[in-house]
């Protein structure tokens, strides 16, 4: 079950690529970039079952930065939100020159 | 090839397609609410997946941490900012972006066809079942709970700092100005 494993996180974690790449809510850029995570602990834990239980200690560390950056995240959305009154990426463009 | 028996090979297949379909539906969805739904729709069939890969604490910690609280904070923020409805301005990018996106995504579906070409390294590998015999002899938790507090016990404590700064990142940066503005 290893290569089927590994093909189903590859395919999530190309469909989390596109998804940052092609929307422009930062909301729905941000939950892109949790299932890319997510594609990434699957293989993690495939790779655990087959070469030592250490992938699904790495798994819980990601889980954790996934969650520490959620807070910030979200909390940075709301902070703009509260500048700008959007979320669209469009709109949010102060740091360009 | 290692051969498993058909029930296992078919629900294996089964969740990662279902993940694979939430996943697809979660891009295209218009409305921030459908979408963080499929996505947890994405995060329940994972979790699936993780306890049929031997690992049943993690598929349990999955369904808690990730499709119960991180996209309850995601929910709760589209409702704070009212984004429930899809929005009036373009959400997808046009032309050159899709292309790119369209570019970056075969880059990567290759990858995956080189990847399922290449050989495991035989001495690396432990036999099979051995994961299974860990959770029959430690128990689901302490086969994750032995080497994090052991071998990985650093970098435990490293993420607690991390979850620290970043609970009181998110306090300030969240938190009302009115005081800094009014000066």
């Amino acid at each position: 079950m290893l290569a089927e494993a590994i093909f189903f996180s590859a395919v999530l974690f190309t469909i989390g690529v596109i998804g940052v790449l092609t929307r422009r809510n930062a909301i729905i850029i941000f939950m892109c970039v949790e299932l890319m995570l997510n594609a990434v602990n699957l293989s993690f834990v495939a790779f655990a079952r087959a070469y030592g239980v250490a992938g699904q200690v790495f798994v819980f560390f990601v889980m954790t930065v996934a969650a520490a950056e959620a807070a910030v995240g979200l909390a940075i959305i709301i902070a703009m939100f509260r500048h700008k009154q959007t979320v669209n990426l469009q709109n949010i463009n102060i740091l360009k020159g | 090839m290692e051969s498993y028996p058909l029930f296992y090979t078919f629900h294996f297949y089964l969740f990662g397609i279902i993940a694979v379909a939430s996943a697809i539906l979660f891009v295209t969805r218009k409305s921030p609410v459908s979408a963080a739904m499929w996505l947890v729709s994405t995060m329940f069939s994972l979790a699936a997946l993780y306890v049929m890969l031997d690992a049943p604490f993690i598929g349990v910690i999955q369904v808690l941490v990730y499709a119960g609280a991180i996209m309850v904070v995601f929910l709760f923020v589209i409702m704070l900012l009212n984004l429930g409805q899809p929005s009036e301005i373009a959400d997808v990018r046009s032309g050159g972006w899709r292309l790119v996106a369209g570019l970056v995504g075969l880059a990567l579906l290759a990858e995956i066809f080189a990847l399922t070409r290449a050989h495991s390294v035989p001495g690396l590998a432990i036999p099979r079942g051995t994961a299974a015999e860990a959770i029959n002899s430690m128990g689901a938790v302490g086969m994750v709970a032995g080497p994090l507090f052991t071998t990985y016990l650093l970098p435990f404590e490293v993420t607690s700092v991390l979850l620290l700064a970043a609970v009181v990142g998110a306090v300030m940066i969240g938190k009302q100005r009115r005081a800094a503005d009014a000066r």
